[in-house]
């Protein structure tokens, strides 16, 4: 259980620090939807499943549309 | 020089906050209250999950205030996108015949799965505000794979202005019941049973309800003005 928990804590660190270095911003709100769901995981390891669930829909799917969405009116790639 | 005596400062700011937070114990229950609504929340709510009884009953209050936020940033949003641009047809692309008939196939589960959430919350994990997540979740997927799909705008308005009218209604009538705004004034019945807890499941079904309708509001004008 502690490995699985430390694993998805270091996997969600390198999807936080890989959302705030790429350029291609659609990977970097990839990333950073990646860690809500890690979140979301562990907010249910922590035996608080009502939190995980607004959160995965929350967090991973519809902050990440929006993010998109926007993305897709203005410009992919950060300079 | 300045290299030694930045990381010397870092030093004793890290040393500092982690002796001042070893000192804290962290998971003691400082407070009476949590340990009330643990023993006494079934009780006196008739709702089997705690954490509902505690958002909508000992804490009704506080979750209007939350739903009336979510409402005041869709109004934003849709003022500021109808006032920057006109309304203007895309030419879209039909999607693949796979998307479109996976989409037209889990639209309906996730609409149930949806409503399932938010009118078990007082009986399992979830509530009105994951139910209404996951219904505009499935919205998004409507208008990602079917394009030329789209809710009605007025259906969409009434089901978000119902449901914040049942919940203020339901509260002002505690209000003339009871003496206290939000009171439970219907019978509790019997926990874990469905119709049970008074008005718990009506307000949570009034705020999935809102809480779908806004966020697939929120998208559709956000696809929409793209």
């Amino acid at each position: 259980m502690i490995f699985i928990v430390s694993f998805l804590v270091v996997l969600m660190l390198v999807g936080a620090v890989a959302a705030s270095i790429f350029r291609d911003l659609i990977s970097a709100v990839i990333a950073a939807a990646m860690v809500s769901l890690i979140a979301s995981i562990l907010f249910y390891f922590l035996q608080a499943p009502d939190v995980a669930m607004a959160e995965a829909a929350i967090g991973a799917a519809l902050t990440a549309a929006i993010f998109i969405i926007a993305i897709r009116r203005t410009k992919r790639y950060e300079e | 020089m300045r290299r030694i005596v930045s990381i010397l400062l870092l030093i004793i700011v890290a040393l500092g906050i982690s002796l001042s937070l070893a000192k804290i114990p962290f998971g003691a229950p400082k407070t009476k209250v949590g340990r009330h609504y643990i023993d006494e929340g079934i009780r006196e709510t008739g709702a089997a999950n705690i954490v509902t009884s505690v958002v909508v009953n000992y804490r009704g209050f506080d979750t209007l205030g939350e739903v009336t936020v979510l409402f005041i940033a869709a109004i934003g949003l849709g003022a500021v996108l109808t006032a920057s641009g006109g309304e203007k047809k895309r030419k879209t692309e039909p999607a693949s015949l796979v998307l479109y008939t996976g989409c037209r196939l889990l639209f309906p589960l996730i609409l149930v799965f949806g409503t399932y959430i938010f009118i078990h919350g007082h009986l399992t994990p979830g509530g009105g505000f994951q139910g209404g997540a996951i219904i505009a979740s499935g919205f998004l997927l409507i208008y990602l794979g079917c394009r030329e799909r789209r809710i009605s705008r007025t259906a969409s308005n009434l089901a978000e202005s119902l449901g914040g009218l049942t919940f203020v209604v339901i509260g002002l009538l505690g209000l003339v019941f009871g003496g206290y705004f939000l009171l439970n004034f219907l019978p509790k019945g019997t926990a874990n049973t469905l119709f049970s807890a008074g008005i718990i499941p009506i307000i949570y079904v009034a705020i999935g309800f809102k809480v779908g309708s806004e966020l697939a509001s929120i998208i559709d004008n956000l696809i929409e003005e793209s």
